[in-house]
């Protein structure tokens, strides 16, 4: 819209700030976006080669195959690789976090720790970094999404599958994908949807949810909304190589029987992923990862820290439950009750010394009892 | 009597001519009858994680429903154990009067759990549970005149077709287990693999077991004669048998077989250029079926029973009687 029409409809009693998003849009283009994706899986399910195929890039271009005696030692890695890419004038810094050694060792079972820890290690990052002094230049290396890849040989999700979502739903986006779906054919893939969706509900699992669209959208984004929906977890083919079918050339895998399209959407989902994450949601997953996974870091975090210097203040008498106002709260009111003490102490002893005083004319035992009983009254 | 020929046997004597037909072909016979009624007896194992089709596979190659799955409940209450579990099933199958009592021997759980530390163990122990019972029964003093061989053949270990290189749990349990089974590695679900990238795959996975030292079936040291070499080269190049199992049928045509059913296209699985499963089932049972089994017997039951009596030695308890293992190991030569 140019500010010529602006001006035009001013003069009919508006005030103009319709053009607030193509500002904000002209800023942000300039600026440029960022997005951190992480992936995980174990080796050997075509991670690198889908992540070259989603951002058509060959950012795994160089990469050696192990031999078994170099896994055999393995620890879990994370390693971050950006790269920067263009397209119609907007600019996307994407940075893939790569998590190898994952699941490839006989005994995986601190496999999930590393990338916990890298996960918190960034929010605590930037949590410093909005609390420091300079915020001009805050870098987000936040991880907005981790794909996390699921063999497509298996009958559902492995103990292993299960444990890593549970420790980190709360934590990142997680978005599973059957790997190398050109193993299944339909009904496989359907059986093996169903019996995910089935097992993340029975362990509590919550991976990231498409948000429900706003009922002014049409009909037509509805439609493909529905679809996206109904497809996960999405069933994912990658390829780097081309290859010709009827006349078009298209990125696919060719067998003995048959050839397959990474880009139609008959074989596979990996166009609804990338329309899923790259056209649609990608604001979504960031705004998830900002206003959910890293409040929720934040308030455990400063509940954390307030918890220690209560206990530095040295006055808890009672354990402290992990309950956080109330830690507070009791301070507080142990306080005021020591005072309370202090004070009829203080009563108590006068009184005492009152009635020693007046004990000395009348009977002992009498008055002692008294006053025992008054001792006793008084104690809470 | 004729000259002799200047030919030796395998038994180092010159081979002496006949002069007529003296009816010792019929020796082929006699044997043949002998041993048809009595049956063959054919054990085999299949290890690998869950859901790589080793099921699906047994079932294929012997076309009937002889695995574990099939003969117990439905798929739906099928759980994956917490440890390695080790089941066997017995089949008697017949074709032309030949009959073969199969058992295969499933170990679902192997590999499934996320620390897998010795997973292998059950495996280990059964394999040699079957040879100390075989053992026992030949050592006792009324022995059965057929004792029954439970002593498992063949052991199929089926890798994840992953395209990389085989994993660490792969070389884990092969390298100890190679020393008293017969172990034939096979790539599970194979389609997943395009023939380039099998090629590769395959390469790598023999360099992995070459850097361990890790003897797969057939081996070469027991080879006898050149024409064995022969076949069992070309074995030997290509394994591991890259496979896809079904027991599903499709019409194509004109025929119907065997095969699985895609988007693009129906990956066959008796077709030599989609997968090695004819080469795998022609190995395991029309050519090498009886020698697997002879293997097992002379050469892995040999060295297990060797250890055995080398740990027994001196004087022990034996069916009641006092026995000394040195004086009878002796007398049964």
């Amino acid at each position: 819209m140019s500010s010529q029409a602006n001006l035009k409809n001013s003069s009919l009693g508006e005030i103009g700030f319709a053009t607030l998003p193509e500002q904000i849009h002209r800023k942000s283009v300039k600026k440029g976006f960022d997005f951190t994706m992480m992936v995980v899986g174990e080796s050997g399910l075509g991670k690198s080669t889908l992540i070259n195929s989603l951002f058509l890039t060959d950012l795994y271009k160089e990469r050696k195959i192990l031999n078994v005696e170099e896994k055999l030692d393995r620890t879990v890695d994370v390693e971050k690789k950006t790269m920067e890419i263009e397209e119609k004038g907007v600019k996307l810094k994407l940075t893939i976090v790569d998590t190898p050694g994952f699941g490839d060792a006989v005994n995986c079972e601190e496999n999930w720790m590393v990338i916990e820890n890298y996960i918190t290690d960034q929010f605590n990052q930037f949590f410093k970094d909005e609390s420091g002094l300079n915020r001009k230049n805050i870098v987000d290396n936040r991880v907005h999404c981790c794909l996390y890849f699921i063999p497509p040989w298996g009958h559902g999700l492995r103990p292993l599958d299960i444990e890593f979502m549970k420790r980190l739903h709360q934590k990142v986006n997680i978005i599973p994908v059957i790997a190398k779906a050109d193993t299944l054919n339909t009904n496989e893939i359907r059986r093996l949807k169903d019996k995910i969706l089935r097992e993340l509900e029975e362990n509590e699992v919550h991976v990231y949810q498409l948000p429900e669209c706003d009922s002014d959208e049409d009909d037509e984004f509805k439609q493909q909304d529905r679809e996206l929906k109904q497809s996960i977890p999405f069933a994912v083919i990658g390829s780097t190589q081309v290859v010709e079918v009827n006349g078009r050339r298209v990125r696919g895998r060719i067998y003995p029987w048959g050839i397959v399209e990474v880009e139609n959407p008959v074989h596979s989902d990996f166009l609804k992923l990338r329309t899923f994450l790259v056209s649609t949601h990608m604001q979504d997953l960031k705004d998830v990862t900002r206003d959910v996974h890293y409040e929720n870091y934040r308030a455990q975090y400063l509940t954390k820290i307030s918890q220690q210097s209560a206990r530095e203040r040295g006055k808890l008498r009672r354990d402290s439950k992990p309950c956080e106002e109330s830690a507070v709260e009791t301070d507080w009111l142990l306080q005021q009750k020591e005072e309370e003490i202090r004070r009829m102490q203080d009563m108590l002893n006068q009184m005492q010394q009152k009635l020693k005083a007046a004990g000395r004319d009348s009977s002992e035992n009498g008055t002692d009892s008294d006053s025992r009983k008054d001792t006793e009254s008084v104690d809470i | 009597m004729a000259d002799t020929l200047a030919e030796t046997t395998h038994w180092g004597n010159l081979k002496t001519e006949v002069a007529g037909y003296v009816g010792i072909d019929t020796l082929q016979e006699q044997i043949r009858k002998k041993v048809l009624k009595r049956g063959f007896e054919f054990n085999i194992m299949v290890v690998g994680r869950s859901g790589l089709g080793k099921s699906t596979l047994i079932n294929t190659l012997f076309k009937a429903n002889v695995s574990l799955r099939s003969c117990s409940k439905s798929e739906e209450k099928v759980e994956i154990p917490k440890t390695t579990h080790v089941k066997s099933v017995s089949h008697v199958i017949e074709e032309k009067g030949v009959r073969l009592r199969l058992t295969v021997t499933d170990t679902p759980g192997f590999g499934d759990q996320i620390n897998n530390d010795n997973c292998w163990l059950p495996v280990l122990d059964y394999i040699n549970e079957q040879y100390e019972n075989y053992l026992s029964e030949e050592q006792s003093v009324t022995r059965k005149k057929h004792i029954p061989d439970t002593r498992i053949h063949c052991c199929l270990y089926f890798i994840s077709p992953t395209g990389h290189s085989l994993s660490p749990l792969d070389i884990e349990f092969m390298r100890r287990l190679d020393r008293c089974v017969n172990i034939v590695p096979v790539i599970a679900k194979a389609d997943t693999l395009t023939i380039e990238e099998r090629v590769g795959f395959k390469q790598r996975i023999k360099q992995d077991l070459a850097n361990n030292g890790i003897r797969t079936y057939p081996m070469k040291e027991l080879e006898e004669d050149p024409e064995e070499t022969v076949t069992n080269n070309k074995i030997r190049e290509l394994l591991p048998f890259a496979v896809v199992g079904s027991n599903q049928q499709y019409p194509n045509n004109g025929r119907t077989v065997y095969g699985r059913k895609t988007q693009w296209g129906l990956v066959e699985v008796e077709n030599r250029s989609h997968c090695e499963f004819s080469d795998l089932r022609d190995m395991l049972i029309r050519t090498h079926m009886q020698d697997l089994v002879e293997v097992t017997r002379s050469v892995h039951y040999e060295n297990f029973r060797q250890d055995r009596l080398a740990s027994r030695r001196g004087r022990t308890q034996f069916n009641g009687q006092v026995i000394d293992m040195d004086s009878m190991n002796e007398s049964s030569l």
